[in-house]
């Protein structure tokens, strides 16, 4: 589809307001044999009920349905694993169903679970999502991802996802990137940031004090993209409880959380970027047609919308969700974001999707320091600090709990207890990591608003997640 | 004795000779570093599966016999009527009606060229293709789309042009038989089993 009616179009809306009461998650690493599948979820869902002062059984009276992103069955070789999972929480005789959507899963779980109260069939649902991805050696991991792709056009090349992405990227690198070392740094700067932050979280497997250099002379996997420019492989689990007002009011009564209102949007795109056709770019409120008039004569091949360059599916999630919510501009509305930096390249191809910088930009949002929890070249609070949990490049990606995992930690700044969560030196010690000497406080200060973007390989779905204080909502009917 | 899975569809049925799995022992997995004890067990399984091309195996045979078909959407109510689909595919994306095929190898030879490319130094488990690998999107005039494939000879550039070049010797029936090469590639050059 080229064009769109205005059925297509409509700006979403909730039917009551829907809340974020907790969230929880499990440590995650590359590979955790000693933990069934079934004991990271718990380990969430306990985390959940602790930030709430509750016990896991006082929370799971409160549940209605449970909604559970599991991205790859074969990955655990389980059908069915939610049934599985659901068992173990003693969740039964609940309705439940597994949601899948690639690398969005996570989003698209909570997109399900928010309709599901916003539409009152529930006033309180459990969000899970996980994903074990240790159980085969790299390689079959490699197919099994790529059987994630079109399995006659694409997956009996090379059976690696990476490839069928990094096209696209290749696509940017040239175009709006015009292959220059200095966006090639800026790049690596990416990676330097995320892995950087995840030494401050104790949930991370990714953390890492890496220079630009190292970045660039880390292996090469497909030219521009090194080794260090890519996500981490996980395991582990990450959950969220989403309600109506009175029961998020009545499960924060003793907590320190405040409950936080949520919408969750999708969009979506082919599934073999091979299909895309030419269109208009869908604006969002901050920009206008003509600002985009020239854009093929600023950057030579630009000019193919949404071409290669771009995710239509993360265009059409920030349509959806800042109409819905009265966003305008997100680098003003928002105070902290969280995005799907599956590669350093597709977080900048992000940026622009998502309005933070206009297409062809995105790179200045790094550059400028405005993507920082403190600016590097003014010291002073970043514009809009972007992963600081240290995001898929950093801190993980188990797939089915990533979209989870980054609304848990865009919540804990707007709740006002990142520090409380990640510095806990328990938390450090239970999970067999030492907390840093030079650990760091990355809350940021007075955050009300929030973003955080949920993505699928390339670009077939994705969500984007708005949590913003009650007290400070930008349209009052949403 | 075994022998490789074989299938053949008669009287609207699938019928199945040979072996389509094997089993194989499960082995204890045991933590080294505590006593040995049993952490699990490995599951190894091998398995063929059955695949039908339902209405694009006319496309995929078409690729041994040295043809690239397309597809065209010809519904004159449709906003995409005219639109040449490459991929292949069977039915408009707008209006749904069956597109008719169309053989483009002729267009293929004389305009497709590189929209974007990667060169790939790793793979999955099951690849047979030789690494580096290098993935081509190709664009081509007047076809909505852009074909991914991959380059068997020479280096890819954005803007290069190139040509099809198909496997019509020991065809693998799969979308490899489809390959590229610059398009001033002599015949003599491409590798064994490929003819233009």
């Amino acid at each position: 589809m080229i064009k769109f009616s205005d059925q297509q179009l409509k700006t979403p809306k909730f039917m009551r307001p829907v809340y974020l009461v907790t969230a929880g998650q499990s440590k995650y690493d590359r590979a955790i044999p000693h933990k069934r599948t079934e004991e990271l979820c718990i380990d969430a869902f306990k985390m959940a009920a602790e930030l709430l002062d509750l016990t896991p059984a006082e929370l799971k009276r409160y549940i209605h349905t449970c909604y559970y992103g599991h991205f790859a069955d074969h990955f655990g070789d389980q059908l069915l694993g939610e049934a599985v999972i659901h068992d173990r929480l003693g969740l039964d005789p609940l309705g439940n169903v597994g949601i899948k959507s690639g690398g969005a899963t996570g989003g698209s779980t909570l997109w399900e679970a928010a309709k599901a109260v916003a539409s009152g069939y529930s006033d309180c649902v459990l969000a899970m999502g996980w994903e074990r991805m240790d159980e085969v050696p790299t390689d079959e991991g490699n197919f099994l991802i790529a059987s994630a792709a079109d399995r006659d056009w694409e997956s009996p090349m090379g059976q690696i996802y990476t490839g069928y992405y990094a096209v696209m990227a290749q696509k940017y690198w040239q175009v709006f990137g015009k292959a220059e070392a200095s966006f090639r740094r800026t790049l690596a700067e990416i990676s330097v940031k995320h892995h950087g932050y995840a030494r401050f979280n104790p949930f991370a497997h990714g953390a890492m004090k890496i220079t630009v250099d190292d970045v660039l002379m880390s292996p090469m996997v497909a030219d521009p993209l090194r080794a260090l420019d890519a996500c981490l492989m996980s395991v582990g689990a990450a959950c969220a409880i989403i309600c109506d007002e009175p029961t998020a009011m009545e499960l924060s009564k003793n907590s320190k959380n405040k409950p936080l209102r949520i919408w969750v949007t999708a969009g979506s795109h082919t599934l073999r970027p091979a299909d895309r056709r030419n269109m208009a770019i869908p604006l969002l409120p901050n920009e206008t047609a003509s600002q985009y008039k020239n854009l093929g004569k600023e950057f030579p091949g630009g000019d193919r919308y949404p071409g290669f360059t771009g995710f239509l599916a993360a265009r059409v999630a920030a349509y959806y969700g800042y109409r819905m919510t009265g966003v305008v501009d997100p680098t003003e509305d928002f105070d902290v974001i969280e995005l799907h930096d599956a590669f350093t390249i597709s977080d900048v191809q992000t940026y622009e999707d998502i309005g933070v910088r206009p297409y062809g930009h995105g790179r200045d949002y790094v550059e400028s320091g405005d993507c920082y929890h403190t600016n590097p070249h003014t010291g002073k609070p970043g514009k809009l600090p972007s992963n600081l949990s240290g995001g898929l490049i950093g801190c993980m990606h188990a797939v089915g709990a990533s979209g989870i995992m980054q609304v848990f930690e865009i919540a804990t700044h707007l709740w006002g207890r990142w520090a409380e969560i990640h510095g806990d030196k328990n938390r450090w010690q239970e999970f067999g990591r030492t907390k840093p000497a030079d650990w760091t406080d990355l809350q940021v200060k007075g955050a009300k608003r929030a973003l955080s973007v949920s993505h699928a390989g390339v670009g077939s779905h994705v969500t984007a997640t708005i949590l913003m204080d009650p007290d400070h909502l930008l349209k009052k009917d949403a | 004795m075994s022998q490789y899975g074989q299938v053949q569809v008669k009287n609207n049925r699938y019928k199945f000779r040979g072996d389509f799995h094997r089993l194989e022992q499960h082995m204890p997995i045991r933590d080294a570093d505590n006593g040995w004890k049993l952490v699990g067990v490995t599951k190894p399984r091998d398995m063929t599966y059955v695949h039908s091309y339902g209405g694009e195996a006319v496309f995929f045979e078409s690729l041994s016999q040295g043809k690239l078909l397309a597809t065209k959407c010809e519904n004159p109510d449709c906003e995409a009527n005219g639109s040449v689909f490459q991929p292949f595919r069977i039915y408009c994306p707008d209006c749904l009606s069956k597109c008719a095929v169309v053989d483009m190898t002729e267009r293929a030879e004389k305009t497709a060229q590189i929209h974007t490319y990667m060169v790939c130094t790793r793979s999955g488990a099951f690849n047979v293709l030789d690494k580096p690998i290098r993935f081509i999107n190709v664009e081509f005039e007047n076809v909505s789309t852009i074909l991914f494939s991959y380059l068997l000879v020479g280096e890819p550039v954005i803007g290069m042009r190139v040509r099809p070049v198909f496997k019509v010797f020991n065809p693998t029936y799969t979308i490899l038989d489809l390959s590229w090469v610059p398009a001033d590639t002599p015949a003599e050059s491409l590798p064994e089993g490929f003819a233009f």
